[in-house]
């Protein structure tokens, strides 16, 4: 409701394709160094999901904190941790955003309240919960967004956290990017309920479900769904129906799906569907497509240059961060 | 309350969370039963009425989303103590402990700190079957990035609570179960105690039995005993079992140049096994005998009395091995 006005200013409008035009560039660069062998280990793109991180993340401020899991390129570069610390992060850089010791599972930003990063499927979301209850505890009104995949739903630790969250009403954005895999296994072969909102209205936590291909749908539920969370000091569930392109993984030799059922979703592109839409209406011309082009085509280009030329942490620090450091108390 | 001989082990954590309530905002209580029940060991009996439902919070039986939920609070600014019944119940939430409490500062280069204490009771000897018997706190001292603490005394079961509380980083207390009745004298201005080194609780020159926790009166027991004998036991209880005291566990052993590790834990893989070889690595030219150890048996402990006792370390059996260790077999 408060998102209507906002979302209908041709700023705003355009800024919602440069984000997720940002992530997509951005992850296809990915895809490119992964090739080149500058980034290494799990990398799980997060190509054809963009409209649930930039839409859900304008509901979303400077004071509420993220928790988000191993796919989580978009949601920081949407949080605004800068790209340059995200691109060194997966270089193994010391001046990547986890000072290179976590790569792509595992961004942080403390300041920017980028709470990982979770690589055990639900891992992230009693984190989530916890850290609501600090706010509760603190008197604080704020929101944890907590993301996930539908694989999470499969896990004990799913249904802990909405009960305890319900239980003791705690400001969490519950956000499930239900992309119909848990890595290779159909939505139809994990869960024996495909209702997932269902599943959170059980612990008696309000739940929506929303077009996670559409972004100023999923906008327009996440500002709804943070509202209630934020006023109604109550945990909301929004399931985000999208589809990711790519494998699973960069191993991932994607033998239990159809290309066909890929090239279906792939109509249905959230960032290709919307320039269209913004060009349809005029809000996306020539002129501001190009220069908006070109300036992200620079940024990416700086990050990885920044990677490229970032240091390796020497091994005599390797040992460090395991526990506090006495001089330099965080 | 805490008048000279009236204190209990229990009496004295409770009153280490009283402090601690008292002297910090950010301190909260959370767990399975804190609340109403009392706590399941009746260590935080009183403290709901006393601090209220927000401060003395009563958790579902979720022993991963409570722990996880205690590392999440501790990020967001609070002090959490969670209790988690027994270490047997702590494997439910071994994700959130290993993979989340233990390792977020690493993996955030350092920006993310978990200052949260986990307490849970452990061991065997109330013939309550295996599922309530075991005695893990070895396993967690595997893991880098976390703290374990085992509390044998009253001035440590005061004092640790509140020293864990100060620390930046996750710290286990790990409390054996027959310990809570155990009562003695501790002044009334016992407060926090250093957590970093191990302690002498018994000086002697004949040989160093090694021990924390609810094997340490066993092994004063077996120490008096060996004395008797006009054996000198010198009994090092070691307070913390990550990070090891290596220096006064060496210090002591090269006064008496033989070792005696006594843990409830199983030999196999155990923080006895972790002890004794770092005995080889820095202290082998110091041993006239090699390093000894009495561990439980490697069975799943079981119900009836007898058995139970056959499967821990006993007083006989240290006495045994301690002069087996002497060449007095």
């Amino acid at each position: 409701m408060s998102a209507e006005p906002q979302t209908e200013t041709r700023e705003h409008a355009l800024e919602l394709w440069r984000q997720m035009r940002r992530i997509r560039l951005f992850e296809e660069k990915c895809a490119e160094l992964y090739s080149a062998q500058k980034i290494r280990g799990f990398l799980h793109l997060y190509i054809g999901e963009e409209a649930v991180a930039v839409g859900t993340l304008q509901a979303i401020t400077a004071d509420d904190a993220i928790v988000a899991a191993y796919r989580e390129h978009g949601h920081a570069l949407v949080r605004g941790v800068p790209m340059p610390a995200l691109m060194a992060e997966l270089y193994g850089k010391a001046e990547g955003c986890s000072g290179g010791r976590g790569g792509s599972m595992h961004f942080f930003d403390a300041k920017r309240r980028f709470y990982g990063g979770y690589a055990i499927v639900a891992g992230g979301l009693p984190v989530a919960v916890g850290l609501a209850l600090a706010d509760k505890l603190r008197g604080l009104s704020r929101v944890t967004a907590c993301y996930f995949g539908d694989g999470s739903i499969a896990e004990g630790e799913f249904h802990e956290s909405m009960n305890l969250a319900s239980l003791w009403q705690l400001p969490v954005l519950f956000i499930c990017e239900n992309n119909f895999y848990a890595m290779g296994t159909a939505l139809d072969r994990h869960q024996a309920q495909l209702d997932l909102v269902l599943k959170a209205r059980g612990y008696g936590v309000a739940a929506q479900s929303v077009d996670g291909m559409d972004v100023r749908a999923v906008e327009r539920a996440a500002r709804e769904a943070a509202d209630r969370v934020r006023q109604g000091k109550a945990p909301f569930f929004l399931e985000c129906k999208t589809y990711r392109f790519r494998a699973h993984s960069m191993y991932d030799p994607e033998l239990y799906r159809e290309k066909s059922e890929v090239e279906a979703w792939k109509k249905r592109d959230p960032v290709l569907t919307y320039a269209a839409s913004l060009r349809q209406s005029g809000v996306l011309d020539a002129d501001t497509e190009r220069n908006l082009e070109q300036s992200l085509s620079r940024e990416l280009d700086d990050a990885v240059r920044f990677a490229e030329q970032g240091t390796w942490e020497p091994e005599t620090s390797l040992t460090r961060f395991v526990h506090a450091e006495k001089e330099a108390p965080q | 309350m805490s008048a000279p001989g009236a204190t209990t082990y229990r009496e004295a954590l409770r009153a280490a969370h009283r402090e601690a309530l008292q002297r910090d905002p950010r301190v909260f209580v959370m767990g399975e039963d804190v609340g109403r029940y009392g706590g399941a060991y009746a260590v935080t009996r009183g403290l709901l009425a006393e601090f209220g439902p927000e401060r003395i919070r009563d958790t579902p039986l979720s022993e991963s989303v409570f722990v996880g939920a205690g590392i999440g609070a501790a990020i967001g600014g609070m002090r959490p103590i969670v209790e988690v019944m027994t270490c047997n119940f702590a494997l439910l939430a071994l994700d959130q402990i290993v993979n989340n409490a233990a390792t977020l500062r690493h993996m955030s280069g350092g920006q993310l700190g978990v200052p949260l204490v986990i307490r849970m009771a452990t061991g065997a000897g109330r013939q309550v079957a295996a599922q309530h018997s075991h005695s893990f706190e070895g396993w967690f001292a595997h893991i880098p990035g976390i703290k374990v603490l085992v509390p044998a005394t009253l001035e440590d079961a005061r004092g640790m609570l509140w020293t864990a509380l100060q620390d930046p980083d996750p710290v286990l207390i790990c409390e054996h179960a027959t310990l809570y009745n155990a009562s003695g004298e501790l002044a009334p201005n016992a407060g926090a105690v250093e957590i970093d080194r191990a302690a002498i609780r018994r000086a002697g020159q004949d040989l160093s039995v090694i021990t924390y926790g609810g094997s340490l009166a066993k092994v004063l027991a077996a120490a008096a005993e060996l004395d008797r004998e006009g054996i000198s036991a010198e009994v090092l209880d070691l307070r913390t079992l990550r990070p090891l005291d290596d220096r006064t566990i060496l210090e002591s052993v090269r006064r008496t140049r033989r070792a005696l590790i006594v843990d409830e834990g199983w030999r196999s893989g155990s923080i006895s096994a972790e002890i004794s070889a770092r005995l080889m690595e820095s202290g082998f030219f110091d041993l006239d005998a090699p390093v000894a150890r009495v561990c439980s048996l490697e069975v799943p402990v079981p119900y009836p009395h007898h058995l139970e006792e056959a499967c821990l370390p006993q007083v006989e059996g240290i006495v045994r091995a301690a002069k087996e260790s002497l060449g007095h077999g």
